[in-house]
């Protein structure tokens, strides 16, 4: 389990350093950031004098190894917009992405478990057609569609809930709504099949057998064990959220990682765009890692291989 | 599940009846106005958006103020100005004007403001606009004296866009960055004009309330709406709905099918106001991208016969946009239509392209990077006569590098003059052999050099239109139409768009 272990942890920090490192290398394929920063209508000596002042003159691998190095010491730099150093904008904005990410996560679970099981239960009955057609509808409608008819319906003719902000938790409402719906589809087909697996088997029918209500074989017996394969799925869903996230919190106007992941690409904002995507990076590895180990745990077949 | 959809409905049902409205409109006497742009800070020194020039014109007052009716230099924190010579500006200030801090303006406040903007080493944004500035000095308590370093007429234009006035010292209590250097945007606001800064919440809004000391009979009247509130909002289509539900008052850069659309709404006004802004193509000359086409006057005049302008402003733009003939705005001093027109003939361009030795056409690289359709319906003209363009749409900062690098053969370029209504601010940038100027052509530059060293607006007039006469006879450009751009607001609101582009929000009040 530790060899296991180690190897996994090995293979994240790998992965998070690449993504870095292509992060990096695309700010420059875009346009020279001087001219970025300096503005439309900036003057050539203006430009110049920003080069310098940001070191852009230097070699690109000069600057990212001088980055890496602060960033290995929690120092991501200061923002070249915000004027403030980088690891305060983005530990200000963490939690609500984070507080949108569960919400979504919550929503999706919410939805999505009750009615695979419902799917599993009653195969091809008119539940499960409904499950399956609210599943293709939830993966085919593009997020920000979602959104804009979420907008439309519950903001602006219904009048029932704010459309932008993040100051109360109704403000959360839609987006966790669109960005948990996208999700959705996944968990209920994993909780259908898992639940639909484990009816058949053997100490089903045993509990069946002892005499056991049918609500008791299915949610202690059945769900406990299908569930199993939905919560690490959950837990990478999670990270996917917190980084998919920008469509969402541009449209709803929501101050969170994502939303400032959009304005530093903007702004070209190198310091800040860098931590985000490192952020984001490190916490979806270190989720993907936290999954596979629960997998492993529960199921000693995976560690082998 | 029975259970999951009665929680959920629940959840709406309570959200609805808690749902607080945002605070905004003629209720609260509060404007909130929206655009996709964040601004951080809120000194109109230190970010150079059009957002903080707005509110730097509402935080801040300028020495002299141009009236957008009219173009002409109207009186602001200076009641009289005279030049002294053609390199010194003598200007007397008006008495009794408070900062937002209590203190009383006087000429020490305009000396070290100017003397601040005109240091390099301070690098203010903007700071090309105000370079001309050499240094400023107190004749006495209520007179300075603005030294130039060379003769500049638009000097007062330029004054009036950007050289909002803080009071002496306001810079002194900036913090200090980690590389040494003095943060100067980071200083909280403090200004003369008709509101004041209260809150900056980055990424987020910029809240001003209105001043009870500002001085009267001035140029911007009186404050009369409480609070104005700044707004980011990313998404376009989330500000519309924002606008329809009340949530904000003001928005403006609304897409030509999307105010269609918001018009039907009675809640709304849309209005289509004109703008500084210029659309025009640009030449490769020299022949320095490798593509030696527009080298030859025929084929840049054959260009300028293909494209239907007149179509273009009234199909795509808006009402408010008209056909440029010259490299800068019609209502810019000095800009004059007066030039050699190119009217839209097909045939007559398809004849130059033959004369050129061109009767098939040929290939060319198209630059550009704004309003995507425009430059279809540009390229689509183009495409009529046989020509054929490769375009490479691109962000503006690769586009400006490109065009600098002289690899364009074609670049559909925009202008807005920083809002600056001299024809200097835009022809001068383009055509004194700069980086920007692709045409360099020297008997231009002569004479717009000769023309910027008169004080005489009349003589100045008559050198300027020699220089845009010699420009369309040669084509080294072809300017193709004035920008025009869509507001919305609340019909509760009572505003009128101006055409530099800066709402004055001072002068707005509620029906």
């Amino acid at each position: 389990m530790l060899a296991f272990t180690a190897k996994r942890l090995g293979v994240a920090l790998l992965v998070a350093l690449t993504v870095s490192l292509i992060t990096f290398s695309m700010i420059y394929v875009s346009g020279d950031p001087a001219i970025a920063i300096a503005g439309e209508g900036a003057r050539p000596a203006d430009i110049e004098a920003i080069r310098k002042f940001y070191g852009f003159d230097r070699p690109i691998a000069v600057q990212y190894l001088d980055w890496l190095a602060g960033a290995l010491q929690g120092d991501f730099g200061r923002s070249y917009t915000l004027r403030q150093p980088v690891a305060d904008v983005i530990f200000a904005r963490l939690p609500v992405t984070m507080i949108l990410g569960a919400s979504a996560i919550l929503f999706a679970l919410v939805l999505a478990i009750p009615l695979g099981v419902l799917a599993a239960v009653r195969p091809n009955s008119l539940a499960d057609r409904f499950a399956l057609t609210l599943a293709v509808v939830g993966q085919a409608m593009p997020t920000f569609w979602f959104a804009l008819t979420l907008i439309l319906w519950l903001g602006v003719n219904w009048r029932l809930l704010p459309i932008t902000g993040s100051g109360s938790w109704q403000n959360f409402v839609m987006p966790a709504i669109a960005l948990g719906y996208y999700v959705t589809p996944a968990v209920m087909r994993l909780t259908r099949a898992g639940v639909l697996e484990v009816l058949s088997a053997d100490y089903i029918r045993t509990a069946r057998a002892k005499g056991l209500r049918p609500m008791t074989v299915l949610f202690k017996h059945a769900l406990r064990n299908a569930i199993i394969p939905v919560v690490s799925l959950a837990a990478v869903q999670f990270g996917f959220m917190l980084g998919g996230s920008i469509v969402i919190e541009t449209i709803f106007q929501i101050n969170g990682l994502g939303y400032l992941a959009w304005e530093s690409i903007q702004r070209k904002d190198l310091p800040t765009m860098q931590a985000i995507v490192l952020v984001l990076s490190v916490i979806y590895v270190l989720l993907t890692l936290l999954a596979d180990l629960l997998n492993a745990f529960l199921d000693p077949r995976l560690r082998v291989s | 599940m029975k259970r999951v959809g009665l929680i959920f409905v629940g959840l709406l049902l309570a959200a609805c009846l808690v749902a607080a409205p945002a605070i905004a409109g003629k209720k609260d006497d509060t404007l909130v106005w929206a655009t996709d742009r964040d601004n951080p800070v809120a000194d109109p020194f230190y970010l150079n958006t059009r957002e903080l020039v707005v509110i730097g014109h509402h935080v801040c007052d300028t020495l002299v103020i141009i009236d957008p009716n009219t173009a002409e230099i109207k009186p602001l924190l200076a009641t009289k100005w005279k030049w002294a010579s053609p390199t010194s500006l003598e200007m007397e200030l008006r008495k009794g004007v408070k900062f937002h801090s209590g203190k009383v303006l006087d000429a020490d406040d305009v000396v070290y403001t100017l003397n601040h903007a005109a240091n390099k080493d301070n690098a203010i944004a903007n700071f090309a606009l105000l370079s001309w500035i050499k240094d400023a000095e107190k004749i006495d308590a209520s007179n300075v004296r603005i030294n130039l370093r060379n003769p500049f007429p638009p000097a007062l234009a330029y004054l009036a866009g950007l050289g909002f006035i803080m009071e002496k010292g306001h810079y002194d209590s900036a913090p200090v960055k980690p590389d040494g250097k003095k943060d100067f945007g980071a200083v909280k606001a403090n200004g003369t004009g008709p509101y004041k800064v209260v809150e900056v919440k980055p990424g987020d809004s910029i809240l001003m309330e209105k001043n009870a000391d500002y001085f009267k009979d001035g140029f911007k009247g009186n404050p009369k709406i409480s609070k104005i509130k700044f707004r980011t909002i990313k998404d376009g289509n989330t500000r519309a709905a924002e606008l329809m539900t009340g949530a904000i008052d003001w928005m403006w850069d609304v897409p030509k099918d999307q105010a269609e659309r918001i018009k039907a709404n009675p809640a709304v006004v849309v209005e289509n106001a004109k703008t500084l802004r210029v659309s025009y193509l640009q030449f490769d000359i020299a022949g320095q991208s490798g593509q030696k086409f527009f080298s030859d006057k025929r084929v840049r005049q054959a260009l300028a016969h293909a494209i239907d302008r007149e179509s273009l402003t009234k199909n795509l733009v808006g009402p408010a946009s008209v056909v440029a003939h010259s490299p800068c705005h019609p209502d810019q001093f000095a800009c004059s239509s007066d030039v050699t027109k190119y009217a839209y003939d097909p045939a007559k361009a398809k004849a130059l392209l033959k004369e050129a030795g061109f009767p098939d056409g040929f290939e060319f690289d198209f630059y550009a990077y704004r309003d995507r359709e425009y430059t279809e319906a540009v390229i689509g003209d183009l495409a009529k006569i046989g020509l054929k363009p490769k375009l490479n749409y691109m962000q503006y900062t690769a586009f400006l590098e490109n065009v600098r690098k002289g690899k364009t053969p074609v670049a559909h370029g925009t202008w807005g003059s920083n809002s600056v209504p001299d024809v200097s601010a835009m022809t001068a940038h383009f055509f004194s052999h700069g980086a920007d100027d692709l045409t360099k052509d020297p008997e231009v530059k002569k004479l717009i050099d000769e023309a910027d060293s008169l004080t005489d607006p009349a003589q100045r007039k008559v050198v300027w239109q020699k220089a845009l006469n010699r420009i369309a006879a040669e084509a080294f450009w072809v300017p193709l139409f004035t920008y025009a751009k869509y507001y919305a607001f609340s019909k509760d609101l009572d505003f009128k768009p101006t055409s530099d582009e800066i709402p004055q929000f001072f002068a707005a009040k509620w029906k």
